[in-house]
């Protein structure tokens, strides 16, 4: 991916010197010039082209986002609610995500999830022990949002 | 200013404040340390988030200034805040803080205790 930025920014300088133009506007020009010229030639990269993943990550930011404004109308119905019937408790997680990044990403995305805090992680980087603040309703939930979660995450890291 | 950008700054001062003073109602009725972690590293992260936002954009606004140093401050906060949930929690549960009485499951009650044996 890194490889691929370069040589689109080294197009970008190339249209710039045919241009014999060197102001910002030249190079946004020569960069989405590039841009075509790579996604034409996509085929003779080992790895995906670049705007997949460029793609991945808005959209897990923007899943990040929404989480966080959905956590907080969760926990402004539970602290104003007047009775207090809430049932915490802390529950493992497996996880497939390898590398130390990808953990550290899905455990602050769980944090920022409604309900759902991370207290520890296992040594092995294999379970993530989640403490949950109404087990019942969130068990099952939590699963299916980590899913996508997880599912974003590995979109990112694809090679 | 317009009556737009107005109208955008009031409700996301409101909204911050707002945010902010049902962080501290959370930390005041929740029972033990975990629950109030959610209240504190959610709706003060989301609240504080919102006044910078509002400052940038009255500042914008009336100035034209564009103030990237607010901006950074909320992208700052945006990732330490849950790391700092999270370590506060795990040192509580480490050096042996006891969770409300009421909490149904603890999982990692096991590992500790595989990991003495």
């Amino acid at each position: 991916m890194a490889f691929q930025i370069l040589l689109n920014v080294f197009l970008a300088f190339l249209w710039m010197f045919l241009q014999v133009s060197f102001s910002a506007r030249t190079f946004i020009i020569g960069y989405l010039l590039g841009l075509i010229v790579m996604a034409g030639m996509r085929r003779f990269f080992k790895s995906r082209f670049y705007l997949h993943r460029v793609w991945a990550v808005i959209y897990l930011f923007l899943l990040f986002l929404k989480e966080l404004i959905k956590a907080n109308i969760d926990v402004l119905k539970l602290v104003l609610r007047p009775k207090l019937n809430i049932r915490p408790g802390i529950f493992a997680l497996e996880t497939e995500l390898k590398s130390d990044w990808e953990v550290t990403l899905l455990s602050n995305l769980i944090t920022l999830t409604p309900g759902t805090l991370v207290v520890d992680v296992s040594d092995d980087n294999k379970t993530l022990y989640i403490h949950a603040i109404d087990i019942e309703d969130v068990s099952e939930a939590v699963d299916s949002i980590k899913n996508s979660f997880e599912k974003a995450i590995m979109e990112v890291s694809r090679g | 200013m317009t009556v737009i950008s107005e109208a955008v700054i009031a409700v996301l001062l409101l909204l911050g404040a707002f945010l902010t003073l049902v962080a501290a109602f959370g930390l005041i009725r929740l029972p033990d340390v975990y629950t109030r972690n959610h209240a504190a590293s959610k709706s003060a992260t989301l609240g504080v988030m919102c006044i910078l936002l509002a400052t940038f954009v009255y500042f914008f606004a009336k100035d034209g200034f564009f103030s990237s140093r607010l901006l950074l401050g909320i992208a700052f906060f945006f990732i330490t805040a849950p790391v700092a949930g999270h370590l506060i929690s795990r040192a509580a549960y480490n050096s042996g803080v006891k969770m409300w009485d009421q909490s149904v499951r603890d999982d990692l009650k096991n590992k500790q205790a595989q990991k003495k044996n």
